[in-house]
């Protein structure tokens, strides 16, 4: 069984990713004004229509363009030594520490407790009647599903078919569609975890809701 | 004892206010005045009633001289703080105190779709001899509401400025005056429909034909925001007010290249102020407005009751001139007319005259003539004209000569030679049906008689070969021009590269065979003015008007002359408008184009004056015309109100136009927004844009600083005033040609020849 308590405590041991950021093309290469340690931020704005700090620019038949930090974090290690130098694709240009806010905590410890059920095609999804009434009067999380259980009813183009779940027995852990609205295939329905999981996962959000020190 | 208080309370209101508007300066009179209340306040519990009653009278005098005093040392800064104040007097005390009756009308105080535009009907009474006359005027105008948060002082939204546009067209319907009050800073500068530059645009439009007198008066006329009731007759001005085309904190912002809502230092802001000429004498002595009315000392306030009956006395005044001027025969049109007004009568008294504010249809239409007269002579002369004496009279006789034979051409003989032609084609019809009835039954006898008739043999070839590549006649591949971009060696990336993977571009492919459209997401680059001149044109067929008019600096803004030198320089233009007569399938058409390289394709006087001139060439000529705006970042504020005034005075050119049959087409390309999208682009009923264009009011900086709100980075997009209803079309640069042809065939008024 997932030992969650284990997980959660590994997370804080490393309570960060590294992303290596690539040159997409060939070019010659030359970095911004950054140092190793320097913060750095991703896209952001309403509508992410602020670019990234910029931290090279690769320049190729005399067209230089940007290389940005596709996320907020610190400079683990520029490679400062390829100023001037033409690259390869692919080669790799900075590393950054990205420090893991509440919501990417919850999302890693609950992609590794929950099994999805996704979509199988674009559609909008319902449940089913009976089910739909449970989870009216007592909430998702008091519905138990099991592989083969009519639990779905998709609707596509007026035509619509009951859509049975497939995976481990266990509660509704969370819903991710919402009432008519098209979901795309291949995206996540329901997430499902095991009977005996459900409080220590609930324990564990909970705990990192409180106790997560997001930082810069 | 409440007389007291009271009076105590109004004195330090006056105290508060003499603090505010001098923002730090004349520490040494606030201080004196401070001193003195302060030790009134410490003594008035000692004090018998008529000791405090004499020592607040003496105060009260020393507060009046020292206000005078102070008046006289107001720079234009302190008169920006005078109207922005709380205390300064708003629409609703002047609706009290200078009308006799009003009843508000379209919304109440918060329960209005707009409480920054207040509209009234009100009435005025006068005098003649025993008999009282109610005449009714319309008014509206921006409502401050001392400083109620609700009335967003007086920066009025999209749908404000229509619902005074309603009212306006009320007024026509009823033949009332319309009486106009400017408190605005300007309009709020939102896209949301109907949109703030093009209700903007409407309300000039529907103002340039608006067959009833319109006075209006300005205490803070903050550009667009004003221009949008401001439209007017007789254009007062309160003494302490400010007319100008950007607030000077803006002003400020511009000439300091300040970004992300950083402050402009107040010295800065102070100096621009100065710069803008913006306070009321310096607008009439550009004769930007007609007639100045006096304020107290530091401004008018809601308790000054003379300020408001002589203000009522300017507005009859006014009212009676623009209603005798269009009168054929008006005794008393001497008496009131203000410049020329003799001595004798230097004190009449409106009050005691009634002259009939309706009128005939024939002083309605004298009123437009007027009107359009009027504006056509502002700012006049404020551009640069090298052209000698003769030159000027010899292009006005060529201007006569071409009137005399288009009237000749289209309207004496053309007319005749329509009318006979509609008769010849009537004839015709009928001839025709005629035949047919005769014709029909011995047609069919013979049909019957013969038998079908053999269809003819469709070749073989053509059902069997291959289609051949049918040559192109117009522009294909290759363009008659090519931008200089295209001659520089390097890649370019799209900048939806990430969004639609789309591949670099060779800037000779680019901006050469594919006219500056990425070949993958078709987002179109900007490209210079001249590949449109060139490509879009039948070849050999331009032929450049009024070239000589040069961009001036009016203001005589410190450093100004050294920028448009360089403009002029790095450009080879002479001023941010070219017109010239071109031909598309030799259909001739006038153009006026604002082109982006020159001052970022701001509108100054000279780019007016050009643009005007072109509009009365195209209806002179009868041709149709077409506004390409390559780009344009506004009104040029170094020209002021100068520059803000031609908003109103092309639209005017434009609305004459119209009305007299004529097609007005406008083109957006790259980016349009401010001043001239909100008057004289905006308000044609035939507007395109080249795709990837932004046109809008008010760029994003702007909004947040005015707004608070952010706004999408597609906010501006061609596709978004497209879904918004600001234009009709959205146009690839490639078929621009068969576009404005297609346009030409079938659109436009029934003035234009090829019609």
């Amino acid at each position: 069984m997932l030992d969650i308590s284990k997980l959660l405590e590994e997370i804080k041991q490393t309570p960060f990713d590294e992303v290596e950021i690539i040159s997409p093309w060939c070019g010659r290469v030359s970095c911004a004004d950054i140092n190793e340690d320097d913060p750095v931020s991703g896209p952001c704005g309403s509508w992410l229509e602020i670019p990234g700090t910029l931290l090279a620019s690769v320049e190729r038949e005399h067209n230089p363009k940007p290389v940005r930090a596709p996320e907020k974090g610190r400079i683990k290690l520029i490679r400062k030594e390829l100023e001037g130098q033409f690259i390869e694709a692919g080669t790799p240009l900075v590393t950054l520490k990205h420090f893991l806010t509440k919501q990417e905590v919850i999302q890693i410890i609950l992609r590794q407790a929950l099994h999805l059920f996704n979509a199988p095609e674009r559609a909008k999804y319902y449940f089913v009647p009976e089910v739909d009434m449970k989870i009216r009067t007592a909430g998702h999380r008091s519905v138990r599903v099991n592989d083969g259980m009519d639990l779905f009813i998709m609707s596509r183009m007026k035509r619509e078919v009951t859509l049975p779940y497939s995976g481990p027995e266990g509660l509704i852990y969370s819903v991710y569609f919402s009432h008519n609205e098209n979901v795309g295939a291949g995206d996540p329905l329901i997430g499902v975890c095991p009977e005996e999981l459900m409080p220590i996962v609930e324990d564990v959000v909970a705990r990192v809701q409180a106790e997560w020190e997001e930082q810069d | 004892m409440i007389d007291v208080d009271k009076k105590l309370h109004r004195l330090n209101d006056r105290l508060v206010y003499i603090k505010d508007i001098f923002a730090g300066k004349q520490d040494e009179a606030v201080r004196m005045l401070q001193v003195r209340l302060e030790e009134f306040q410490a003594r008035v519990s000692e004090m018998s009633s008529q000791e405090k009653m004499s020592a607040l009278s003496a105060m009260e005098e020393l507060f009046t001289f020292m206000e005078q005093k102070l008046n006289e040392q107001l720079t234009p800064m302190d008169k920006v703080r005078i109207v922005r104040h709380p205390q300064r007097i708003c629409l609703r005390d002047i609706l009290e105190n200078v009308y006799d009756n009003y009843t508000e009308i379209g919304g109440q105080d918060d329960k209005s779709i707009d409480p920054g535009m207040l509209i009234a009907r009100a009435y005025i009474t006068r005098k003649r001899g025993k008999a009282l006359h109610n005449q009714p005027v319309m008014v509206i105008g921006q409502e401050t509401g001392h400083g109620e948060e609700f009335r967003n002082g007086g920066s009025v939204k999209p749908w404000g400025n229509a619902k005074a546009l309603q009212y306006m067209k009320v007024a026509e319907i009823e033949n009332i005056p319309v009486h106009t009050y400017v408190f605005t800073p300007g309009s709020y500068p939102i896209e949301d429909y109907p949109g703030a530059a093009q209700q903007i645009a409407r309300n000039l439009y529907e103002m340039a034909g608006l067959k009833v007198p319109v006075i209006s008066v300005f205490s803070e006329g903050g550009s667009g925001g004003a221009e949008a009731i401001g439209l007017a007759d007789r254009r007062l001005m309160l003494s302490h007010g400010y007319y100008s085309v950007i607030s000077p904190e803006g002003a400020a912002a511009i000439e300091g290249r300040l970004r992300d809502g950083a402050r402009a230092a107040p010295e800065l802001i102070e100096r621009c102020a100065m710069q803008l000429k913006m306070t009321a004498y310096d607008n009439l002595n550009h004769g930007l407005i007609d007639q100045v009315v006096e304020e107290p000392p530091l401004g008018a306030k809601p308790y000054h009751y003379e300020f408001f009956q002589s203000l009522r006395n300017e507005l009859m005044r006014a009212t009676d001139e623009v209603v005798l001027t269009t009168r054929s025969f008006a005794l008393l049109r001497g008496a009131v007319s203000h410049p020329h007004r003799p001595k004798s009568l230097e004190n009449y008294n409106a009050e005691n005259f009634v002259t009939r504010w309706s009128l005939s249809p024939k002083a309605r239409e004298r009123l437009l003539t007027l009107r359009h007269k009027k504006f056509r002579n502002l700012s006049n002369g404020r551009w640069i004209d090298p052209r000698t004496p003769f030159d000027k009279t010899l292009s006005k006789i060529q201007a006569t000569s071409t009137d005399l034979i288009n009237l000749f051409r289209h309207d004496l003989w053309g007319r005749r030679k329509k009318q006979i032609g509609f008769a010849v084609e009537e004839m015709d019809a009928g001839a025709r049906m005629l035949l047919h009835r005769i014709f029909t039954p011995f047609f069919s006898f013979m049909r019957e008689l013969v038998g079908p008739r053999p269809q003819p043999r469709i070749a073989a070839e053509e059902l069997t070969a291959l289609s051949s590549w049918e040559e192109d006649n117009g522009k294909s591949s290759v363009w008659s021009y090519i931008s200089s971009k295209a001659k520089v060696d390097r890649a370019v990336t799209c900048p939806n590269a990430d969004k639609y993977g789309c591949l670099d571009l060779w800037a000779p492919d680019l901006y050469g065979e594919f006219a500056g459209v990425c070949t993958n997401c078709g987002h179109h680059f900007p490209m210079g003015y001249k590949w449109f001149m060139y490509n879009v044109f039948d070849p050999g067929s331009i032929q450049e008007f009024n070239q000589e008019i040069e961009a001036a600096n009016p203001l005589n803004w410190d450093g100004f002359d050294a920028k448009l030198e360089q403009a002029k320089q790095k450009t080879g233009l002479k001023s941010g408008c070219i017109t010239f007569e071109a031909s598309i399938n030799n259909t001739r058409m006038c153009v006026a184009l604002l082109a982006a390289s020159f001052r970022g394709g701001s509108v100054g006087v000279a780019e007016g004056e050009k643009f005007l001139s072109a509009i009365e060439r195209a209806q002179r000529k009868r041709l149709p015309l077409l506004a390409y705006v390559h780009g344009t970042a506004g009104i040029r504020i170094q020209e002021g109100t100068n520059g803000v005034i031609q908003m109103p005075r092309c639209t005017m050119g434009v609305r004459r136009y119209i009305d007299a049959g004529g097609l007005y087409l406008v083109v957006y390309d790259t980016n349009s927004y401010a001043g001239p999208v909100a008057s004289f682009l905006g308000c044609s009923p035939y507007q395109f844009a080249i795709r990837s264009t932004n046109l809008g009011f008010a760029g994003r900086g702007v909004i947040k600083e005015t707004t608070g709100m952010d706004i999408p980075p597609d906010y501006h997009d061609a596709e978004k005033a497209l879904s918004r209803g600001h234009i009709q079309g959205i146009w690839d640069r490639r078929d621009i040609r068969n576009n404005l042809h297609q346009a030409l065939l079938t659109m436009g008024g029934r003035n234009l020849y090829y019609k």
